[in-house]
């Protein structure tokens, strides 16, 4: 395959071409340049390209065919809980009530945009057992981060100045440290035991009286559920700390159990990953926020609730951490995991559960044949590889997801929780058939025997990709962000 | 019951169940201690079928006041601009939508190189070397332009304009809480930033100085001046948060020394969405490229040369920085990117300088027109497509009476400005027309009386 730089849509620009019409200017011209402080006057024009429609279209339709969607391919990428994305929600969220609304009309205009959101809050309490949630925040991180500033303000309401750690397990998601820092507060991590849960031998020694809460993801990043939580639960609240519940993996447990039922005080969902918003090439996505009713006073302004047959926006909180984003969330992602869970019902939701984790099962144990399965017990929903026997055979994890590439598929998430070597963490969702598993098996294991045989096919993969491996290292040493003309 | 997403038969779960080597699902699950267990069916309404759930979710679109079928003068921060049809067509090709983050490069590189040319236009349009893949909101990426202000002069007094958007103002509050940052706001005189006061405030505290362009009143602030001010003192940053279409046609922060531009792309291919998911952008300097929040999109080549693109300076952000990290945004808005790139490739050089004048033309036929119906319009100062009037009238009230005449009002500033009741912010974009804005001012000197 002949490879060719694909043309930037600068490089296709030509002066003169314009690919839009903009409505007429109906009212009298006006010299608007003597108002005008020509300071304040663009002098050079935004170098924006000059494409005619077609042009326009060819190029970012080629653009598209140099991508990989959930639609193109399996898409096994560890915790990110790449599920089909229904094309209904799509149809939804582009209802002109629901696209074209204005966040400050009045509210006796927008009562069906609140019915959803009101309606879509009592279904996410129901599923993850909480007392009350908020649809404010954008994103998984952006949840994580509001919750803490909701923990951290409910003890400074304590009084409790001195509760200023978060205890994060070492196989966490690394937004989980990171919102911890931007909240102000700091991290301490606890160690994973042999079983690669926590440790609650070292979890008793590092909690104390400076703890403000636990972040947990159950079950955790390697797709194991935490069984000793109640105990877990047991030691933070003991102590006067809160536990925070990373929603990242609740595609494992819809039905079965709740974050509200295992003892925590705060949850976030990711409503891009379990409730099918899709993706969007990095987002947007949506991270609603569920809250015991001791830390309800502190939710972001406003609170949307019902008075009668209405729906009104509560400003008056004097508790609350403020805002934590603009209007009230990502109404159109909202409205597609809304769409979706109207879709499944409790039955089919209970179903996802179940057939994600028979699926995620199903593959470790086919896999487990070829590569190094470091906790052989029931998973859930995901499962952690490791490839330390392809390591010694002088091929990595890296090579090995490289190669895949090759076979039309997407790796799993890679070198990815940090405690397991040459990790590959695997999530097949359930939205995958078993034909499709059992081509994914095959490839895995035969690239495990290319390993063994032939690896320089594996160590140059991928072979049939627009682009060949691109060097990062220079990328990152010799930054280049933007397009230049000369 | 049959689901359509679920392809799992009977039969593929006996096999699937043998090979594991157990009986049944539940097995699977035995290791959730009892206590916690779920012992009932999830309280959720049915299960509903394709066609009758877009039945009833139609049914309830229609209970809300769309901006298609009402027209609207209502800005403050969103706003009905045109949208091309192409960019519908570009962000429903679903190898966009339903991707991830292009962490696989090789597979990726339409995603990549969107951004790159997102990167791009964002860069040109401020006028700033630096802008990244995107941010959740223009709020949002407000207050990440704070907190890196104070991360990168270890000072902790913000200086933000009251005529910065109310809701960024709350969001850099609630930001600030993390840190501890002083949140100071600074008056404003006669639709402008008051530059006296702001030259009394300004200190060697200061870590930065946060105004908005045009501001919330839809004034042209006096950049120049202000930056002025600013640069009497050592090492504070100037944050300036900017609607993009106005810089079409308005003279870039970068020209008056701003180290961030951030903001919101909605006015460019994004619907309103009820307030989102919108598009945060953020711009900045070369110094601070490797302490920018958020992704960026790096060019490079792989092993034959051929041109690639790459997420990079990853070093700065979550997944490998953790705790030490100075932002935790881990996504960032790529579809909304990609639409508005989208809107800016189709409108090109021209015509984001056509339609920034457009708004700017037809919000001084507005201006007039209110003039000639003895409504009063407050600042007379430089603006560019928003108009503060003072009417008689609450306006809510007025806003009911319009909404009979199947118009939607402009934006209450009585509630967020308690100096200004009965004082209506307007917007006027280059969707509204002549006869639009004849009808909506004419109804307003009736009801003014």
């Amino acid at each position: 395959m002949v490879n060719k730089d694909y043309p930037l849509i600068f490089e296709r620009s030509q002066e003169g071409r314009t690919g839009c019409s903009l409505p007429e200017l109906d009212v009298p011209e006006t010299e608007i340049e003597g108002d005008i402080n020509p300071v304040y006057i663009r002098k050079e024009l935004a170098e924006l390209p000059e494409v005619n429609e077609l042009e326009l279209i060819r190029h970012y339709t080629g653009l598209s065919t140099r991508n990989y969607g959930v639609d193109s391919g399996f898409y096994p990428l560890g915790s990110c809980t790449m599920k089909y994305n229904p094309k209904i929600n799509e149809e939804i969220a582009k209802l002109d009530g629901f696209s074209y609304l204005h966040p400050y009309q009045l509210l006796e205009t927008v009562q069906g945009a609140l019915e959803i959101m009101y309606d879509l809050q009592y279904a996410l309490k129901e599923i993850t057992g909480m007392y009350e949630f908020t649809l404010q925040s954008a994103a998984g991180a952006h949840g994580e981060w509001t919750a803490l500033m909701m923990i951290k303000a409910y003890h400074e309401q304590n009084g409790d100045y001195g509760r200023t750690k978060v205890i994060i397990p070492d196989s966490a998601h690394g937004t989980n440290p990171a919102s911890v820092t931007v909240a102000g507060l700091e991290v301490i991590t606890v160690q994973s035991n042999e079983e690669g849960l926590v440790d609650l031998e070292h979890l008793k020694q590092v909690v104390g009286d400076d703890t403000a809460a636990l972040m947990l993801t159950n079950p955790n990043t390697l797709g194991l559920f935490e069984t000793e939580i109640i105990e877990i639960a047991e030691i933070i609240h003991d102590a006067g700390g809160k536990l925070y519940y990373d929603g990242a993996n609740l595609n494992a447990i819809m039905g079965y159990t709740r974050p509200g039922d295992m003892g925590f005080d705060a949850v976030h969902l990711n409503l891009h990953k379990t409730f099918t918003g899709p993706h969007g090439g990095g987002g947007p996505g949506s991270g609603p926020v569920g809250v015991s009713k001791e830390l309800e006073p502190f939710l972001p302004k406003p609170v949307l609730r019902k008075e009668g047959n209405d729906f009104v926006f509560d400003y008056n909180r004097p508790k609350s951490i403020g805002k934590v984003k603009s209007y009230y969330g990502n109404f159109g992602i909202n409205l597609r995991a809304y769409t979706y869970i109207r879709t499944m019902g409790a039955e089919g939701l209970k179903k996802v559960s179940e057939y994600a984790v028979i699926n995620a099962n199903y593959m470790m144990r086919k896999l487990k044949k070829a590569f190094e399965l470091p906790f052989d017990r029931h998973c859930k929903h995901e499962f952690v590889l490791s490839g330390i026997k392809q390591k010694k055979l002088g091929v990595r994890t890296l090579d090995i997801a490289k190669r895949l590439l090759d076979f039309g598929y997407h790796p799993p998430t890679i070198y990815f929780p940090l405690i397991i070597e040459e990790a590959m963490m695997i999530e097949p969702t359930e939205t995958e058939s078993k034909e499709t598993l059992d081509q994914f098996i095959d490839t895995m294991l035969s690239i495990a025997k290319e390993v063994e045989e032939t690896p320089n096919i594996v160590l140059e993969a991928p072979h049939h990709t627009v682009v060949k491996r691109v060097d990062e290292t220079t990328a990152a040493r010799k930054p280049i962000l933007r397009y230049d003309w000369d | 019951m049959n689901f359509r997403y679920l392809p799992m038969t009977e039969s593929d779960k006996n096999e699937m169940l043998k090979a594991i080597g157990i009986q049944s699902a539940e097995e699977l699950f035995s290791d959730i201690p009892q206590s916690i267990r779920l012992n009932r069916t999830l309280n959720l309404k049915e299960p509903t079928s394709e066609y009758q759930l877009i039945k009833e979710l139609n049914d309830i679109s229609r209970k809300n006041a769309n901006l298609k079928d009402y027209v609207s003068f209502l800005g403050a921060g969103v706003y009905d601009h045109f949208i091309p049809s192409v960019v519908d067509h570009v962000i429903s090709r679903s190898e966009f939508y339903t991707a991830y983050t292009p962490y696989q490069a090789e597979i990726s590189q339409g995603e990549l190189q969107a951004i790159f040319e997102f990167q791009t236009m964002v860069s040109e349009i401020t006028g700033m070397p630096i802008a990244n893949s995107s941010m959740y909101d223009g709020g949002t990426a407000l207050a990440e332009a704070v907190n890196l202000s104070a991360a990168h002069t270890k000072k902790k007094k913000i200086l933000v304009s009251q005529l910065v958007h109310p809701e960024s103002r709350e969001i850099i509050k609630a930001y600030a809480k993390g840190h501890n940052l002083e949140i100071i706001e600074i008056e404003e005189k006669q639709g402008r930033t008051n530059l006296q006061e702001l030259e009394k405030m300004v200190d060697p505290e200061t870590a930065s100085v946060v105004i908005q362009y045009p501001n919330f009143f839809g004034q042209i602030e006096p950049l120049a001046e202000i930056n002025k001010v600013i640069k009497k003192e050592k090492d504070i940053m100037f944050i300036v948060s900017s609607n993009p279409l106005a810089l079409g046609y308005f003279t870039p922060p970068s020209e008056f020394g701003a180290d961030m531009v951030v903001g919101d792309m909605q006015v460019l291919g994004i619907k309103s969405q009820y307030g989102g998911p919108h598009c945060g952008y953020f711009a900045t300097t070369k110094k601070l490229m490797r302490k920018i929040p958020g992704r960026l999109v790096g060019q490079t080549k792989d092993e034959n040369g051929v041109r690639g693109f790459v997420l990079t300076l990853q070093a700065r952000e979550q997944h490998i920085r953790r705790e030490k990290a100075t932002s935790n945004i881990c996504s960032n808005q790529a579809l909304n990117a990609l639409a508005s790139s989208v809107a800016l490739s189709s409108l090109g050089k021209h015509g984001l300088y056509k339609m920034a004048k457009l708004n700017i033309q037809k919000g001084r036929y507005m201006l007039q027109q209110l003039e000639n119906n003895n409504i009063e319009v407050v600042f007379k100062t430089p603006f560019f497509n928003e108009i503060v009037i003072q009417l008689k009238k609450s306006v809510k009230c007025v806003n009911r009476i319009l909404l009979q005449k199947g118009i939607i009002g402009g934006y209450d500033l009585s509630d967020e400005y308690p100096d200004y009741p009965n004082h209506m912010l307007i917007a006027i974009t280059e969707t509204r027309t002549k006869e639009e804005i004849d009808q909506f001012t004419k109804e307003l000197g009736d009801i003014n009386g």
